[in-house]
């Protein structure tokens, strides 16, 4: 099929962006800078300024002197190239192939489309009009090739559609700048007075290559339609979305279970089909009245099952409130992830089911938040408070082996509680002490273990600790802060043995 | 004396039967399972510790609370070497979870569910018992009513999950539908004469309560990752320690 390509060019692209982001700059002179070896370099300026001849590569302190009432913005490229993407995304209304053309223009491959709109030249106008109304200043040109549309698009303002094979004709009167070459390359050409395409188009390819390089003939080929080009379209992100429109407007809990049933059963069909599993989901409901009324879930693991997803759901289901009836049920995944069923054991002896307990734990994270679950893993710190990490992943297993060298306590409170102590001598264990108002004689004990204070995370006295026994049995983790000699230490108790 | 023997098994039969439907999984996987507590056994109905069923400790102080922690972690551990990962359920946790590997338990494969109110508890509790991939859930929740135990029961009983209820100082230490009541306390250990230090920890297992079976009182030592019975202690000074603790109370 004969392919026909569309390029379109934002020519203020970076300055319409922020126009639209900010209204009220739509009246102000405005321009956008970025830091370049310690200066200030204006990197795109609006239209109005533009045209006073400030342009990209000033620096911004002249720009001030010139036009004192200017105002200056910093220029966010990740910003403007996600910006560019979506504008990609908005083309497909127009052609199921587009590309990015960065940094500010996109290549639509339009084979096959313009008969919709009723010809090439309505339907170029129906997109820069839409553009225009969107608030970008857009030019457009339609080609065989993709460089001559470029090219037209960037340097020819009059006659924006190229008829089939006149390539060269087109390309004739433009300046070089129109191939896509490196500036170095124009430079050289400028200064052996090739203004235009036309005056070496016909010189031998030899003496060209010779002169400018391999790019120059490249581009010019690709430009020409006898090289080829390829483009790199913007694939959209596959949406996860099942609508179930209703008859009659459903006011019923039964009536919003069954629709939430039949969207799962379809969504998760289609999730088996492509080996993926949900792991966010919202179920919206549109009321007759205009209004949107939503419940959203969130699972531990990648899930495909209808059941255990409805689950989830049917937790929050109270909190519809249908009012007049909801006439559309929406439900979309909004978070996807791949289940790959060879890494299902999680624990890596034998358990039954890990997809059981997932799911388990899904439903107790519907119910009392998934704060509320937690798994430790064992960290390399001395500092009993800092020896274990929280993780929250299932997957996640120790890169080190739990510590069995010292005694830990199985109780460990909180926070140490301070503790009044009767101490025979410095470095001694204590004989008793007054927990909580008793008085705890001491029978046994065990220490000390000293445990030094982590410089690299925080500083302060070292902890000495003993294990001591009860004369009635029970046995308890004490800790002296600090060292005799100084100043006075002070005793907690810090946990409970079996 | 032929119809005697008939009437002894019809009576053996319809006991067992019986064991059944209070929710006594006498099944295979119980017979397998040494929990190596040794003469307790012999208090037991049908001579296996009953799983598939609530368990309940009572522990009146924070010694106890620790002791009975650690009796159950030994317990744990025989499930855990059969199946899988345990979820241990708490509103208040003070567990300190690298402890836990002194009992053989690695405590990465333990699931900890901290919740805020005693009721959503009980609904962790009733929802992870009917969820037969766990070997065990413990939860610690010093108040239940007699008809919550008797629902996370049924729970118990029909996923065969073993659930060990541990109530920490309960305003009322009323009659719960488990199979079992147990109070650990802590005993002094012991060491041979003029050694220094601390022993192993060492235990007073009281089982309070057992449907169908004997109550009684052992003494237990955790030596090398096992229970060990010390059959010819007597507990002379624990006597005093109750005595104290319920003047105290």
């Amino acid at each position: 099929m004969h392919k026909r390509y569309m390029s379109i060019w934002f020519r203020y692209f970076a300055t319409d962006r922020m126009a639209r982001s900010h209204p009220e700059l739509k009246e102000k002179l405005f321009l956008l800078y970025a830091p370049q070896r310690g200066r200030m370099v204006v990197k795109a300026s609006c239209k109005t300024l533009s045209k006073e001849g400030i342009i990209p590569g000033m620096v911004v302190a002249d720009v001030r002197a010139i036009l004192p009432s200017v105002e200056v913005y910093s220029e966010e490229p990740y910003a403007q190239a996600k910006h560019l993407r979506d504008l990609a995304e908005y083309c497909f209304r127009y052609s199921p192939v587009v590309a990015t053309d960065p940094p500010d223009g996109l290549i639509l491959d339009i084979s096959g489309c313009p008969h919709l709109w009723g010809g090439e030249l309505p339907y170029l106008q129906a997109i820069i009009t839409r553009f225009h109304k969107g608030g970008y200043d857009a030019r457009a040109a339609i080609a065989d090739t993709i460089g001559t549309a470029w090219a037209v698009a960037h340097y020819e303002s009059n006659n924006p559609i190229v008829a089939p094979g006149r390539q060269a004709e087109a390309l004739l009167s433009l300046p070089p700048a129109a191939l896509r070459v490196e500036s170095t390359i124009l430079k050289r050409m400028e200064k052996l007075g090739f203004r235009e395409i036309g005056q070496f188009i016909h010189i031998p390819r030899t003496n060209l290559r010779r002169r400018f390089g391999d790019v120059l003939l490249t581009r010019l080929e690709q430009a020409l339609g006898t090289g080829y080009e390829t483009l790199q379209p913007v694939t959209p992100a596959p949406v996860y979305l099942e609508r179930l429109p209703c008859l009659e407007p459903i006011r019923t809990a039964k009536g919003i279970e069954i629709a939430l049933q039949r969207l799962l059963e379809t969504l998760c069909e289609r999730f088996f089909k492509e080996g993926k599993g949900m792991r966010a989901g919202i179920f919206k409901g549109y009321r007759i009245d205009g209004k949107t009324v939503q419940i959203s879930i969130g699972t531990n693991r990648a899930s495909r099952s209808a059941v255990h997803l409805f689950k989830l759901f049917e937790l929050k289901i109270p909190e519809i409130e249908p009012a007049l009836g909801i006439e559309l049920f929406t439900l979309e995944a909004t978070l996807v992830e791949d289940v790959s069923e060879t890494q299902e054991a999680i624990w890596n002896t034998g358990c039954n089911n890990p997809k059981a307990i997932a799911e388990l734990l899904d439903n107790i994270a519907g119910k009392v938040g998934m704060q509320a679950i937690h798994r430790y893993l064992p960290q390399e710190h001395y500092w009993p408070e800092n020896s274990v990490k929280e993780v929250n992943s299932l997957e996640e297993q120790p890169e080190t082996e739990w510590r069995t060298d010292q005694p830990r306590p199985l109780h460990l409170l909180p926070e140490p509680e301070p503790v009044e102590v009767m101490v025979v001598l410095p470095d001694y264990p204590p004989l008793h002490f007054r927990y909580r108002g008793d008085i705890i004689r001491i029978a046994k004990a065990d220490g000390p273990e000293r445990i030094e204070q982590e410089w690299w995370l925080q500083t302060g006295p070292p902890r000495d600790y003993y294990r001591v026994e009860d004369e009635d049995g029970a046995r308890y983790w004490l800790f002296r802060l600090g060292l005799y000699g100084s100043e006075k230490p002070q005793w907690f108790l810090h946990g409970f043995f079996v | 004396m032929k119809e005697g023997m008939g009437k002894n098994e019809i009576i053996k039969q319809l006991r067992e039967k019986i064991l059944v439907m209070e929710g006594f999984n006498s099944g295979k996987d119980a017979r397998q399972l040494d929990f190596g507590l040794g003469p307790v056994n012999n208090s037991f109905p049908g001579g296996t510790f009953p799983v598939g069923a609530i368990h309940e400790f009572v522990s009146p102080t924070e010694a106890c609370f620790a002791a009975a922690n650690g009796f159950i972690s030994g317990l744990l551990n025989t499930f855990r070497k059969k199946e899988g990962v345990c979820m241990w359920i708490s509103t208040r946790r003070k567990l300190f979870p690298p402890a836990l590997k002194s009992f053989g338990l690695d405590p990465h494969r333990i699931i900890f569910i901290d919740v805020k109110q005693e009721k959503e508890a009980l609904w962790v509790t009733e929802q992870a018992l009917k969820c037969n991939s766990l070997s065990a859930v413990v939860t610690e929740l010093p108040n239940v009513s007699f008809s919550e135990s008797r629902r996370l029961q049924l729970a118990a009983s029909e996923s065969g999950v073993t659930c060990f209820l541990h109530r920490h100082s309960p305003y009322l230490n009323n009659t719960l539908a488990c199979v079992s009541r147990w109070q650990i306390r802590p005993v002094a250990s012991w060491l041979p004469e003029g050694l220094p230090g601390v022993g192993f920890p060492r235990w007073e297992v009281e089982l309070l309560k057992i449907r169908n079976g004997k109550p009684g009182s052992w003494l237990f030592e955790w030596q090398n990752g096992g229970f060990r019975y010390l059959p010819n202690q007597k507990r002379v000074v624990t006597a005093s320690v109750t005595a104290k603790k319920e003047r105290y109370a």
